[in-house]
């Protein structure tokens, strides 16, 4: 009976001088962080000029978050290996700041700007408006927006011509299916997937136009099990390769493909990846399900506004598209079983095509249409 | 014995919280960042400065709404799963009147925001008459209403309000709840008169349970239906104005975030979160209106503050989204502490 008070004691004592402890740090610590934040902006602001480790970088993701094996993954790949550089740790010169849901996505810009950031990338289509709202407030800082376009002049845009890319893997599709039906899973549909889904398409056709491309969208870019639901219906369907451009859904896809691999390996599946070469993603056993992947250097380009943001000479309010041309885009080799010579050549003499002009690869469902009928 | 239940009524819930923090701190204790450091920075991220307080009362503001939404509700024995969908529904109604209507601020507003609440409040009305006239389970009936708002929403935004696009055009500023006022003083964060809506709906809500006779109903069908049926109450009616008036304050959060912090409504890809969150506040509060106000700023304050901590104290995400679930869970399981308390008690005496 004693020891049940004593405990009850206890535990209030114990409660007690942790919020003491708690509340007396807290009041400590605000003062010198405020201290400290405000020598800091004051260095900042008068040591921007003279050397250029001062700039500092900020990165906001979509709820797909940094190690979504994807876009946002390969922008702070980027953005790391800038700081790496540089001599700069993360967090000091450089961080990024996850969202979970879209309600968090102007917090984070916003937290970046109050700490003097120099330049605050939003990653992905859906941070638009809030990365438009952020530089029309904040005339100050820099902003720059991947996979999208925003008006101000002080935000760059980086957009990337995905459907050359997206072409350029159809056509391997197109080589590589013995079902003559492809598949092609699509994020959240909107035109930047559609994109992805018209040049796939357009790609496939003009190898085969009889072959049949079923397209699905999973309506999110985090599902992963409607990846693989989807992925499941579609191979058992007799689709053989399926292209996906969902982030970190298509984990699903290539979780699904696996899966069936393990079960039957003798059985013909591949996974077109998108954004970074995910081929360590396709990897099971001795096999790999991962035929290629249309590559979007983010990184490259996030890496390439930094430097000329650090050296005075931010792209103000300008539209940056990365292409082939530019080494924006690329089409991964690096599953050399699966992608043969043949394969390889046949997707160089498309590239040239394209950079030629000889080929207009279509952006939208109506452009498709047309390229399609002209065939 | 009443002044020992309300006594409860508070003692609970904060000692959930403390348990919560507590818990918490051993689990950054134990993988080796500075809990103090972390809560610093969660306080920071919260009521910091005046930005991220006028962000802590923009993320409270649908919070007390939903939170009502779920505890009204209860109060006639009703478990609202489905404030989640009538969120959305209220959303896309006011939204749609931003969108569409030409008309004066004076008209424009109030119809936004009265459309918002009906939408929400026929969202509400479908799980309440079914509950009542043929005893479907108002919890399965509101899941699957989730999902059709959710779906047919993003439908429509895509095919009506959009040509294939996933935001729609900003709505016009004759429907904005949206205050340039707040936002000087707040360092433009996206705080909005909403707020005192939410308030006065929490007001409302005390008033017509505690002071009126259809409170008086609503609360005695949630004690004992056959006894308040063998009364002469209308159960029926009172189950479906329950769910009805529940989904109202659910629609009016939706119709809050749609006119006052987003002005526009996008393509989801999943649940806002708002209605769950608003069973987490609902039951923290009590199921009480102003339990409710304050649950839900602690709710909001929780997940404004958690986005400091990863950048100033270098708390990963990750374990703030587990500090965070940890509160939760020690407010659902205060049932525990009420226990306890009581083991004690009786000990004592």
């Amino acid at each position: 009976m004693k020891n049940r008070k004593f405990l009850l004691f206890g535990i209030i004592l114990s409660i007690s001088l942790f919020l003491v402890a708690c509340g007396t740090a807290s009041e400590e610590n605000t003062e010198e962080e405020n201290n400290a934040g405000t020598e800091e902006s004051g260095n900042t602001t008068s040591g921007t000029e003279e050397t250029s480790t001062d700039y500092q970088v900020g990165m906001v993701t979509d709820e797909g978050g940094v190690d979504d094996k994807s876009f946002n993954q390969s922008a702070w790949e980027g953005i790391k290996a800038w700081g790496e550089e540089n001599g700069l740790a993360k967090g000091e010169g450089f961080d990024y700041a996850q969202s979970d849901e879209t309600a968090d996505y102007m917090p984070n810009i916003t937290r970046f700007v109050r700490d003097d950031y120099d330049l605050v990338y939003g990653v992905g289509f859906k941070l638009k408006k809030d990365i438009q709202k952020a530089a029309d407030q904040f005339a100050n800082t820099n902003f720059a927006i991947v996979d999208d376009v925003v008006d101000a002049p002080n935000a760059a845009s980086i957009t990337f011509k995905e459907h050359q890319g997206s072409f350029l893997v159809g056509v391997a599709a197109a080589l590589k299916t013995t079902t003559e039906k492809v598949g092609f899973v699509g994020g959240i549909n909107s035109p930047l997937i559609k994109k992805f889904e018209s040049g796939f398409t357009a790609g496939v056709k003009s190898i085969n136009p009889d072959i049949e491309v079923d397209v699905q969208y999973a309506e999110s870019f985090t599902d992963p099990a409607k990846g693989k639901l989807i992925a499941t219906n579609m191979y058992d369907s007799g689709v053989d390769v399926i292209y996906h451009s969902s982030g970190g859904t298509g984990n699903g896809v290539f979780n699904q493909a696996k899966d069936i691999k393990q079960n039957e390996p003798e059985r013909a599946i591949w996974v077109i990846g998108v954004d970074r070469d995910q081929y360590e993603e396709g990897q099971i056993g001795e096999h790999n399900v991962t035929l290629t992947s249309m590559v979007k250097r983010v990184d490259v380009a996030v890496q390439d506004v930094i430097n000329r943001g650090m050296n005075g000479e931010f792209p103000e309010g300008e539209q940056l598209e990365y292409g082939l041309e530019e080494n924006g885009i690329r089409v991964a080799t690096t599953n050399e079983e699966a992608m043969t010579e043949e394969i390889i050549s046949t997707v160089k003499d498309w590239e040239e095509e394209i950079l030629n002009g000889e080929v207009e690869v279509p952006q939208t469902i109506e452009e498709l249409e047309a390229y399609v009928d002209s065939l | 014995m009443t002044t020992n239940n309300k006594m409860f009524g508070i003692l609970v819930p904060v000692i959930s919280v403390l348990l919560g923090l507590i818990v918490g701190a051993i689990i950054m204790l134990s993988s080796g960042h500075n809990p103090i450091k972390g809560y610093v920075a969660l306080w920071n991220g919260a009521f910091g400065d005046m930005y991220t307080l006028g962000e802590t009362v923009r993320r409270t503001t649908p919070l007390i709404l939903t939170g009502l939404a779920v505890a009204f509700a209860f109060k006639t024995g009703l478990f609202n799963i489905g404030a989640e969908g009538q969120v959305i529904v209220g959303w896309l109604a006011a939204v749609w009147i931003g969108l569409v209507v030409d008309a004066p601020m004076i008209i424009h507003l109030p119809l936004a925001i009265f459309t918002g609440a009906l939408a929400g409040g026929l969202w509400g009305f479908l799980p309440g008459l079914l509950k009542a006239k043929l005893g479907v389970h108002e919890v399965i009936v509101t899941i699957m209403m989730n999902y059709i708002a959710l779906y047919t929403t993003n439908e429509i935004i895509r095919s009506v309000l959009t040509d294939q696009k996933t935001t729609s055009e900003a709505i016009s500023a004759t429907a904005s709840l949206a205050s340039a006022w707040l936002q000087s003083l707040t360092f433009y964060s996206r705080v909005h008169y909403g707020i005192f809506i939410a308030l006065f709906a929490a007001f409302i809500m005390w008033f017509i349970i505690q002071r009126t006779t259809y409170g008086y109903e609503l609360k005695a069908v949630g004690f004992n239906q056959h006894a308040s049926n063998y009364s002469g109450m209308n159960v029926s009616k009172n189950i479906t104005l329950s769910m009805v008036l529940a989904g109202v304050f659910a629609g009016l959060a939706g119709a809050m975030e749609g006119l006052g912090t987003y002005g526009s409504i996008s393509v989801m890809s999943g649940f806002t979160n708002l209605g769950f969150d608003g069973i987490a506040v609902a039951l923290l509060g009590s199921n009480h209106a102003f339990g409710v106000v304050l649950a839900a700023l602690l709710f909001g304050a929780l997940k404004e503050g958690a986005g400091e901590m990863p950048t100033s104290a270098g708390v990963p995400t990750e374990l703030v989204d587990i500090i965070i679930a940890l509160i939760i869970f020690f407010v659902a399981s205060s049932y525990m502490i009420r226990w306890a308390i009581l083991r004690f008690k009786k000990e004592e005496n």
